[in-house]
């Protein structure tokens, strides 16, 4: 299969989709620090490459299962920057109503099944949703994204038997930025996701997580082969975690040496370095910086003006409520 | 009317609601090719194809999330838990996930799935396939429980599950699956949160549910041979329960009886006691009584588990005491 030669307003695509992340993740650290944002946030600075590049290949039908770091796969698959700051500013208004917060926004309507706060169990709820898929025969596929933390999870290794032997529409997107929560991969983890891939009889992929194209490329060859009824395939991205595994975190476990280093693997300033060899001018990218600046803005501006979640109306949603508002 | 055993009523809510609605599929350890551990989903693969019927690997944990993700996506799973002691695994997709998608993502979906599940002893099954474990679920918001005690419940509340757009743990006493039982062949729902008085008296209110009804009601045979009448309530659903009918009862006859064949600490019967003891507080003439297993693991001994297990016998015994 050709590479896909990318032209410009793919490339502003991908960049615009990054840099939201990116500059969202940083306004929210300052919400959070200035106790705008209540509970606590988990932030995915240093790896929007993943999200954004998986995220701009699926359709509105496609299904994404996501984890606790899950800002960005939410806004890669279309999450609305009012219906996010809403949420995490915990106000009605919110796409959960501000029930949920950080590690649950969801919005099913464009298949985004939701941040999630148990670790790995993006991964069996994408698989069910991918099984799904197959029996409703969408065309859909249904992208499982998580962390090297979850490796661990004996589920993630039920949910790569079953989508391999029933040849589930399903990509597993492994973030894996080196940290499990607050403890070296290499310490938790003995084996590697590429053995593990194996050894369910499932194709497999490692790529440089903060290289956008990269990322793009493999998730493309992957998604064929799954849209193409192969089964699932994993997507194994390298990537690093810039902030504490919340954020607030001191993270004194973490070598200085790699704190200081983080910045060398910036998958922004990597990408516009690719953008100018591609003939993508600095004031185009600025131009989309400043734009994206004053729409969070005003995003944050009108979730600061929200309406506190109402209490009666969250009780009375525990159940569906039938006709004439009797519970079934 | 059509006699049917309690598995096959099963089988005819799953086969009917299948047919009713695609969506719906099933899932679980041999349910398809081997039609399930207790015979109760033989047919369908035949019926309906091994992808709406579909065999897992033993892998409950994957599974009940996949049911979750599968119910986000737009279908109806009806996933089958071998023996209720193997919920222990399948407790994140039903507590953390099931439970509160619907709330948490602002009522923007329920999660309509069904998840069937043996319990019960009497078979000299053992300390991990015999317990009774609904009060955990009842206990978490978000989710439904029913338990029937007869074919025609079975068949009738199975249809309202799958039907109901909330998650709801469906619970199979395992000693009733041979029970034969008249079930109409007009298909029917019961609807979830009814009880049924199943024994007219107006001496003591028995409130029971699942396999525990038959003996209640054998109990009530014993009872009635020396003058004393009791009142015997199938709860028929556990979460929500029918306040209103136990209420209704107790105001009639004043004393009030609670047995399950779970472990009485912290159970069904605590809450219901609690509750009565509240609204019901001006209508009591005695302490409200419980009958149910002692806070010891299932035994296997067939000797030991029939010490273990709530029977008639403890029922007479504990309205004799409400009656002094």
């Amino acid at each position: 299969m050709a590479k896909h030669a990318y032209n410009k307003p793919e490339l502003l695509a991908l960049y615009r989709k990054m840099v939201t992340i990116r500059l969202v993740e940083l306004r929210l650290g300052r919400l959070f620090a200035d106790g705008e944002v209540p509970g606590f946030i988990h932030l995915s600075i240093g790896q929007e490459a993943v999200a954004t590049a998986v995220g701009l290949l699926l359709d509105n039908m496609d299904t994404v299962a996501s984890t606790h770091r899950g800002h960005g796969h939410a806004l890669a698959k279309g999450v609305g920057l009012d219906d996010f700051f809403y949420e995490l500013m915990a106000k009605e208004e919110g796409i959960c109503k501000g029930r949920g917060g950080s590690m649950h926004v969801a919005n099913l309507s464009i298949g985004m099944l939701g941040a999630n706060a148990i670790v790995g169990a993006s991964t069996p709820i994408a698989m069910g949703s991918a099984m799904a898929h197959q029996i409703r025969k969408t065309g859909g596929v249904a992208v499982a994204f998580f962390g090297d933390g979850a490796m661990a999870e004996g589920v993630l290794h039920e949910s790569l038997n079953m989508a391999s032997l029933w040849k589930l529409p399903l990509l597993f997107v492994c973030e894996n930025n080196g940290w499990a929560e607050f403890s070296p991969t290499h310490k938790q983890f003995v084996a590697k996701l590429a053995d593990l891939s194996a050894a369910f009889n499932i194709p497999y992929a490692k790529v440089n997580g903060n290289d956008v194209l990269a990322v793009s490329d493999a998730a493309r060859l992957a998604l064929t082969d799954i849209r193409s009824g192969k089964g699932p395939y994993v997507l194994e991205c390298t990537t690093h975690r810039w902030r504490g595994h919340y954020e607030g975190d001191p993270q004194k476990y973490r070598p200085t040496h790699e704190l200081e280093q983080l910045g060398d693997h910036d998958p922004v300033k990597f990408f516009e370095d690719v953008m100018r060899k591609k003939g993508v001018s600095d004031e185009e990218m600025e131009s989309v910086r400043v734009e994206l600046e004053s729409a969070i803005e005003l995003s944050v501006e009108r979730a600061r003006a929200g309406t506190s979640p109402d209490w009666h109306s969250a009780q009375s949603d525990v159940y569906t409520a039938a006709e004439g508002g009797q519970h079934v | 009317m059509s006699e049917l055993r309690f598995a096959q009523a099963i089988n005819r809510a799953l086969s009917e609601s299948m047919t009713e609605d695609d969506t719906v599929m099933l899932m679980g350890e041999d349910i398809a090719e081997a039609g399930g551990p207790f015979g109760v989903t033989r047919g369908l693969l035949a019926k309906f194809g091994a992808d709406r019927v579909r065999d897992t690997p033993i892998s409950e944990m994957a599974m009940s999330n996949a049911a979750v993700g599968a119910a986000l996506s737009g279908v109806k799973p009806v996933l089958e838990i071998m023996f209720m002691d193997f919920m222990t695994f399948a407790m994140d997709a039903l507590v953390n996930q099931a439970a509160k998608a619907r709330f948490m993502f602002g009522g923007q979906s329920s999660v309509p799935m069904v998840v069937r599940t043996p319990h019960g002893g009497g078979i000299s099954a053992g300390p991990q396939h015999s317990q009774c474990l609904e009060a955990w679920f009842a206990h978490v918001p978000g989710l439904k429980v029913v338990c029937p005690s007869n074919p025609a419940d079975a068949y009738g509340l199975l249809k309202a599950a799958i039907a109901d757009p909330d998650p709801v743990v469906f619970v199979e006493n395992k000693s009733l699956y041979a029970l034969k039982g008249e079930v109409p062949e007009t298909p029917f729902r019961i609807p979830i949160g009814q009880a049924s008085v199943v024994r007219q008296g107006q001496d003591v209110t028995v409130v029971t549910y699942g396999g525990m009804v038959s003996r209640a009601l054998q109990a009530a045979e014993m009872l009635a041979k020396e003058g004393v009448f009791i009142e015997v309530i199938d709860l028929r659903s556990i979460q929500p329960w029918d306040e209103a009918t136990v209420l209704a009862s107790l105001s009639k006859t004043h004393r009030l009886l609670i047995a399950h064949e779970a472990v009485e600490a912290f159970g069904v019967g605590a809450e219901i006691a609690a509750r009565m003891s509240d609204v019901g507080f001006d209508e009591l003439d005695a302490p409200i009584m419980r009958v149910a297993a002692p806070f010891v693991p299932v035994p296997f001994a067939p000797g030991l588990e029939k010490q273990y297990q709530p029977s008639a016998d403890k029922i007479v015994e504990a309205v004799h005491r409400l009656m002094s």
